[in-house]
């Protein structure tokens, strides 16, 4: 966190003066490590292991936060008889198909209560029926549906079964003891490399620090994320910590640490294939027809998105106004749809296979920031036209003159036919708007200066791009041009002459039938009487006041902070914080309360605003076939969950399993020695020739590497690279290795040195520095190469891009790539030109390798 | 990697006691070397011995009747003050602002001082050079020449003070002899000067002022470089050490061939020549020892810490 | 201005007024607590956008992370690295012994016993010292006392500070300091002394240098020097009782070699470990011994040039 985001981390050091402990885990030692209180060096890829022995540890020793967990997980959920662990299958959950490569989750549902209309899952009358679930499941996991419906997931069908003592053989408390059982200490040792002292400190220290009285925290990046198991990895920390009860607690919680200051907000508005804004999913067009099958499903479920059709309108009268009505169902068939997996890696592929025309890259650099920057290079060379948008001339824009394939000639300029045009962007600080972080807080931006020359803001330019669109398009009749034309597009200008940010931000915010600001998502209605562009943004403008930009001191305001910026929903700070209180409505402990029941006023109040109904009483029991947030119980704080708890155990919505289990990332050295199931069996990789993957257990490819980032670079490099003080500060390419490794391969501290994969190899100094530990795994020592990615060919000093040499593999619910493979590194400078496609085919043919070679599933090949 | 323990030891030396260990930042100096620039500054300290010293010959001989010896002391006094200028001015990273040096005057900055003193000398002994050869004012001239004879042994010594009043180790610590090895080496080389070029029966306070000169600057460098211990060991390594070696070697070359010209009188010119060089090749000598002594961080460490640990003891206390 | 022993070495309460300020604020300063730097070097570019300060060349120096090497005529801040593999006490019966630190060869041939396994921070293993170092404006200033122009001047604030427009570049600060903070600026013909100012124009309007506004966990902290070391002390204090007993300040004392540091440092290793002097003393201290044996060794001069001239010819 020192590394990625040093001022946030002043707070950590903050909580250090006032007597915090802080562990680091990570496989290198740094500037974090320097000021923890504990580093705990860790192979990377292998934290499902770690912290599943937390878990192990937790729930053999009864140090679960039990009345916590009884109330407000569904630990107690009684799961389908049909279910089977991958204890028992050695690997591999029940309904696994290995045709088509995927999971059917019907033996992963609660089990029906007795005497209830409930039915096993698969028995219901839904419009997928049972031929097609096979169908359902892979336009699921297309269209990555774990990322969908907010924080809860697709919906499940019916609150489960309970056993409150947590006792029923197949009660999700009992299946996780099972399932975790042999995560030992020893197991941690044999898998992580560290050692049982070390993993004891960590599980006391969380044990200790969790409870009534204190909370633990997680703060995580892409040391999790970038991995094919990547979801199930900070699932796995979900579960830890719902058992330790530090959900919804101050001081508690789990904190993605983001890549980039608004990535949050790429995912809320969003960028991604999958997602509508507020994280209403996509319409697929073999699923969806109109509004009512695009709802289906998920209207009426227990729960705030049980009122998910207000949303869903509101923000189609958004986008279209006056010509959605509910006779033409809103104008739902303007949307786009999906016909498949539309994911980054998958789209590249496309490219290379001809299928993709055109292209934008705003703000993106995937020559340097994706995985394999060959086969992004690949696909940019055979697009028609691409339209990059950035500050500097970035590699992706450059590489039909300069790419390295030129220089090896595996492509060759003039036969590049793509027409790029390059744009310049406007800065942060010359353009208005706001930025989403980690804790779901807006922090709005005004314009400090003018953009030079030509530059401007992704806005302006989207903005003018339609407007001109729609000149074009004035006048046709063509049906397809309707959705274009019947856009609201009349945006207030500011005193520039350009689209005013405020007024998109209202516009998000949503307006009531009278054209005033909401201030809530529950005045959202699904008659077509209210507008709102981002459902979960509802507030952010509340009372006409751009409640994002507001800057109180936090020295003028309590620590809950609220009237800095403002964060979805409702300026709720930390979510599900009605579980900061017991059931009956009392808080944990004084010293941790957030909020709590005012039986006289009759509501929730606090230190925070409660997520939570606001005048529903602690012991409030729902009616019987009550739908929506009617469906909640006063002792559910998990509202987005239509069984209102923390899930243990999922039912429904991800792709790889109801509960988190090691594999081995697609590259190893070593065997998993949990289950002969070696790697994720649902994980995706591009089946493509320029993405071969190296062999397991090889000894051409002996070494672990993994990518990170260094404070004085950013992302891949185009605002970093470019300017001569931060420059200065790392001026060139290197990696670091521990000295065992270097004394094992001969490398010399400061020299250059070649890394190798099967896709291609590089260059780089080498640093040998004692932060990166030999790790004792096994019966054997495992060395990892550390390779910061942040230089490409372009800037002020050039160098070989590390993500040249990662493969494209997947995790299967979000499809993010891995940072995680094997290498061999060897002293001295790479060969250059065609020598370097030779020296890789060589390393190639001693590994065995065809192209084709690959774990679990390949996308784009037929199912 | 990280800075690493050093064990002090000389290159090429056997060290008796095996010396401190001690720790540094990746071997990097602590201080920073001078920036001055070789051969400027070093010529300068050399001119300005030169000159200074031979100012007072000048006078002496004057006084004695001795008008060759005075012409030849005369034009190096003037002559050395302005080459010596112009070397200092030339090695100003702003040459251009050079009378900036003329807006104060320092007492605790030799720098300051020495411009004074060097623009006050350069002024008489240039003024009295030109009265020597055009021969006008000869009242004027002895009144100037006295002038440049008092302030002369001022420019020859304060160089001293210049390069000891920092905190390259090497030099500070030697500011006790160091003034007194310039000194010395000042008259060498003016006694030199003269013994080459006035006329032989003229040449004989020269040969005593070179004499008596080379000597003190030997017997003060010993004593400096004894006291100095360790600290002194640039002067015995590298460009530096074969630099003063060849210094002391030139000057004691001088000597013999000085007493030998006794009997055969044109030796006496090749002593000029040795003294001189010897002089010359001291200055640069000890300005690259300086330069070591700055890049080596274990003659700042070393000393400091062992200072600090004596103190310590003494006060029986820990300090800050 | 007065001119006294005191104003050349030891304790000085005032050193404003010993220069010459009839009125002045109090005297400003730096604390730098390395124990809570991050490395995050936001100091060295907040510095050198403000004072437009120009980059120090491009080279991969391999001493960890630092890459700017040192301070200097454009680095005032520079943030240091130094990587201590700490040697950790080897379990009993474990086998043969490998410290985790100093030995960096080759380990013990088979296979690998438990005393072998890479031991965590905080009890053996690593310890990363990062620490962000600057002109310490110290109250005896041997570049300031060298300085034959005029152009560096004490200010207002007790801070010193060249003046870009007077200096000519001869250069005499450089080997002046104690620490090797100044140099001269041989990049583009500049030719000029260049140094912190401890953002005397920002100062001069009420405002925070930059490298202190900048520093993210506050491990650079500006105010009142009396006050800053107050502060500091406590911090040791803390450090000790917490069990650091390696904290120490740097700099904080007044009656140190040059009379206490307008920047001073709390440090977790001794100084020499940082690149940092043991035990500076400033030069001048030894002022009037160095001028004693400069006026002794002019008058023997002139004994010297007499005695030649004593006795007949020759």
């Amino acid at each position: 966190m020192a590394e990625a985001h040093p001022v946030g981390f002043q707070w950590v050091v903050e909580a250090k003066k006032r007597g915090a402990q802080v562990i680091h885990v990570d496989p290198r030692f740094t500037r974090t490590s320097a000021l923890a209180d504990l580093h705990v060096p860790i192979r990377a890829g292998s934290d499902i292991v770690f912290l599943g022995a937390l878990i192990n540890h937790v729930v053999s020793n009864d140090l679960d936060f039990r009345e916590y967990v009884v109330a407000y997980t569904n630990a107690a959920a009684i799961i389908d008889e049909r279910y089977q662990d991958t204890e028992d299958l050695d690997g591999l959950f029940s309904g696994f198909d290995p045709e088509t490569g995927h999971y059917d989750p019907a033996s992963w549902q609660y089990a029906p209560r007795p005497g209830t209309g409930d039915r096993p899952a698969g028995e219901e009358e839904d419009e997928v029926d049972a031929m097609s679930r096979g169908e359902h499941a892979r336009h699921s996991h297309e269209m990555a549906v774990s990322d969908t419906h907010g924080s809860g997931g697709p919906p499940v069908d019916h609150k489960p079964d309970r056993d409150e003592t947590l006792q029923h053989p197949n009660c999700v408390f009992q299946i996780l003891k099972r399932h975790y059982a042999r995560y030992t200490p020893e197991m941690v040792e044999e898998v992580c490399g560290i050692s049982p002292e070390q993993f004891r400190k960590v599980a006391d220290a969380l044990v200790a620090n969790s409870g009534r009285e204190r909370t633990a925290s997680f703060c995580y990046a892409v040391g999790w994320t970038q991995h094919s198991t990547g979801a199930q990895m900070i699932r796995t920390a979900s579960i830890l910590q719902l058992l330790l009860g530090n959900i919804g607690r101050p001081g508690g919680g789990i904190l993605a640490l983001r890549g980039h200051a608004s990535i949050q907000g790429a995912s809320d508005v969003p960028t991604l294939f999958n997602l509508l804004p507020g994280y209403l999913p996509m319409p697929h067009a073999d699923l969806h027809h109109d509004l009512d099958s695009f709802l289906s499903g998920q209207e009426g479920k227990a729960g705030f998105w049980g009122n998910v059709r207000s949303y869903a309108v509101s923000l189609l009268k958004s986008w279209w106004g006056d010509a959605a009505t509910a006779e033409n169902d809103f104008c739902w068939d303007y949307l786009p749809r999906l016909t498949g997996d539309h994911s980054t890696y998958t789209t590249v592929k496309l490219m290379i296979d001809g299928g993709c025309k055109g292209y934008f890259l705003v703000g993106q650099n995937p020559a340097v920031g994706s995985a394999n920057g060959k086969m992004q290079r690949l696909g940019l060379a055979n697009l028609d036209w691409l339209v990059v948008r950035d500050m500097q001339m970035i590699e992706s824009a450059t590489f039909w003159k300069d790419g390295p394939e030129i220089e090896t000639g595996e492509l060759e300029t003039d036969k590049i036919g793509t027409e790029v045009f390059f744009l310049p962007a406007a800065s942060h600080v010359e353009k208005a708007g706001s930025f989403t972080q980690t804790q779901r807080m807006l922090q709005w931006r005004d314009k400090a200066v003018a953009p030079p020359g030509d530059a401007m803001s992704d806005l302006e330019f989207y903005y003018q791009l339609g407007k001109r669109i729609r000149e074009k398009l004035a006048g046709s009749t063509d049906e397809m041009d309707r959705p274009l034309l019947e856009l609201t597009w009349d945006y207030p200008l500011d005193e520039d002459g350009e689209i005013d940010a405020a007024a998109v931000l209202r516009e998000m915010n949503g307006v009531g039938p009278d054209g005033a600001a909401l201030s809530s998502y529950t005045q959202l209605k699904p008659d077509g009487s209210t507008r709102c562009g981002v459902w979960i943004y509802c507030g952010v403008y509340a009372d006409e006041v751009n409640q994002a930009r507001r800057r109180k001191p936090h020295w003028e305001q309590d620590q809950t902070a609220a009237e800095w910026g403002w964060a979805w929903p409702a300026n709720r700070r930390i979510l599900y914080n009605r579980a900061s209180a017991a059931p009956d409505g009392t808080p944990w402990s004084e010293r941790k309360k957030l909020v709590w029941w005012d039986a006289e006023a009759g509501r929730w109040t606090g230190h925070d605003v409660p997520d939570f109904i606001a005048d529903r009483a602690p012991d409030y029991v729902p009616p019987e076939g009550a739908k929506g947030p009617d469906a909640i119980a006063g002792d559910d704080p998990f509202i987005m969950q239509t069984d209102g708890k923390g899930w243990l155990f999922v039912p429904t919505g991800l792709a790889d399993g109801p509960l988190p289990t090691h594999f081995e990332p697609a590259e190893s050295p070593f065997h998993n020695p949990l289950y002969s199931q070696q790697s994720n069996p649902v994980s995706t990789w591009v089946s493509e020739e320029s993405n071969p993957l190296n062999p397991n257990y090889s000894e051409v490819f002996p070494y672990v590497y993994t990518t990170y980032r260094l404070t004085e670079h950013h992302t891949a490099g185009a605002m970093s690279r470019t300017l001569p003080y931060l420059t200065e500060l790392q001026p060139e390419p290197f990696c670091e290795v521990s000295p065992r490794l270097a004394a094992e391969r001969g490398l010399t501290h400061g020299d250059w040195v070649t890394i190798v994969t099967a896709r291609t190899a590089i260059e780089a100094r080498v640093l040998v520095t004692e932060r990166l530990r030999s790790l004792r795994v096994g019966d054997r020592w495992v060395e990892q190469v550390g390779l910061p990615y942040h230089w490409g060919p372009n800037g002020l000093v050039p160098g070989d891009s590390p993500n040249d040499l990662v493969g494209v593999t997947m995790d299967p619910n979000v499809y993010i790539q891995d940072k995680v493979g094997t290498c061999d590194i060897r002293p001295g400078r790479r060969p250059r030109g065609p020598a370097l496609v030779a020296y890789v085919d060589a390393y190639r043919r001693r590994a065995g390798l065809g192209t084709q070679h690959g774990p679990g599933r390949s996308n784009g090949e037929e199912a | 990697m990280s800075g690493g323990k050093h064990a002090g030891g000389g290159r090429g030396e056997t060290a008796m006691v095996p010396e401190a260990d001690f720790e540094s930042y990746y071997g990097r100096p602590i201080i920073k070397a001078p920036v001055w620039k070789t051969p400027d500054v070093p010529l300068y300290l050399f001119l300005g011995g030169l000159s200074g010293a031979s100012a007072v010959l000048a006078e002496g001989a004057a006084l004695t009747g001795r008008p060759g010896l005075e012409k030849v002391a005369r034009l190096t006094a003037s002559g050395g003050a302005m080459a010596g200028t112009v070397f200092l001015i030339h090695d100003l990273g702003r040459p251009e602002r050079f009378l900036n040096m003329l807006r104060v005057l320092k007492p605790t900055s030799a720098l300051s001082v020495g411009t004074y003193i060097l623009s006050g000398f350069a002024s008489l002994s240039g003024g009295a050079a030109a009265l020597e050869v055009t021969g006008w004012f000869p009242r004027l001239k002895r009144l100037l020449g006295l002038g440049a004879a008092a302030t002369g042994p001022a420019l020859a010594t304060y160089t001293a003070a210049l390069i000891a009043n920092t905190a390259v180790p090497i030099w500070h610590e030697g500011h006790r002899e160091l003034p007194f090895v310039f000194a010395g080496s000042g008259a060498s080389a003016a006694g030199g000067t003269g013994l080459l070029l006035a006329p032989a029966r003229d040449a004989g306070p020269a040969a005593r002022m070179a004499l008596a000169g080379g000597t003190i600057e030997l017997v003060a460098s010993e004593m400096m470089e004894r006291r100095l211990g360790m600290l002194a060991e640039p002067y015995h390594r590298g460009r530096a050490g074969r630099l003063m070696t060849a210094s002391k070697r030139l000057t004691v070359l001088g000597h013999v061939l000085n007493l030998l010209g006794l009997r055969w009188p044109w030796l006496r010119r090749l002593a000029g020549v040795s003294y001189l060089a010897g002089s010359a090749t001291l200055r640069f000598g000890i300005f690259d020892a300086g330069l070591d002594s700055s890049n080596d961080p274990k003659y700042t460490v070393v000393p400091q810490k062992e200072r600090a640990a004596r103190r310590k003891q003494t006060l029986g206390s820990t300090s800050a | 201005m007065t001119f006294s022993p005191e104003s050349l070495f030891g304790r000085l309460e005032d050193v404003q007024s010993d220069a010459g300020y009839d009125e002045h604020p109090p005297r400003m300063g730096f604390f730098t607590d390395t124990s809570i730097c991050i490395g995050c070097k936001a100091c060295e570019v907040a510095c050198k956008e403000w004072n437009m300060v120009p980059d120090d060349g491009f080279m991969l120096t391999g001493m960890s992370y630092d890459n700017t090497q040192g301070l200097g005529a454009s680095t005032w801040r520079h943030v240091a690295f130094i990587e201590k593999p700490v040697d950790v006490p080897v379990p009993e019966g474990s086998g043969p012994t490998a410290s985790t630190g100093t030995d960096l060869g080759m380990p013990t041939v088979g296979v690998p016993q438990v005393g072998d396994q890479e031991a965590p921070s905080g009890e053996g293993g690593i310890r990363w010292l990062m620490s962000s170092d600057v002109c310490k404006h110290c109250t005896h200033a041997g570049c300031l006392d060298n300085c034959p122009t005029g152009a560096l001047f004490r200010t207002e604030f007790g801070t010193v500070v060249v003046q870009p427009d007077v200096c000519n570049g001869c250069g005499y600060c450089v080997p002046s300091c104690p620490y090797g903070v100044i140099d001269v600026r041989h990049e583009d013909g500049d030719g000029r002394a260049w140094k912190c100012t401890m953002c005397y124009d920002r100062l001069k309007v009420g405002e925070t240098p930059m490298c202190a506004k900048a520093c993210p966990t506050e491990s650079i902290q500006f105010g009142e020097l009396t006050e800053l070391r107050e502060r500091a002390q406590a911090r040791v204090e803390e450090l000790h009782e917490q069990g650091v007993e390696v904290a120490r300040l740097y700099g904080a004392d007044p009656g140190d070699g040059v009379g206490g540091d307008g920047a001073f440092f709390l440090l977790l290793d001794e100084p020499e470990v940082y690149g940092l002097p043991p035990d500076p003393v400033v030069t001048t201290r030894d002022l009037g011994s160095i001028w004693k044996h400069v006026g002794a060794a002019a008058v023997g001069l002139v004994a010297l040039g007499v005695a030649s001239f004593v006795g007949g010819r020759r």
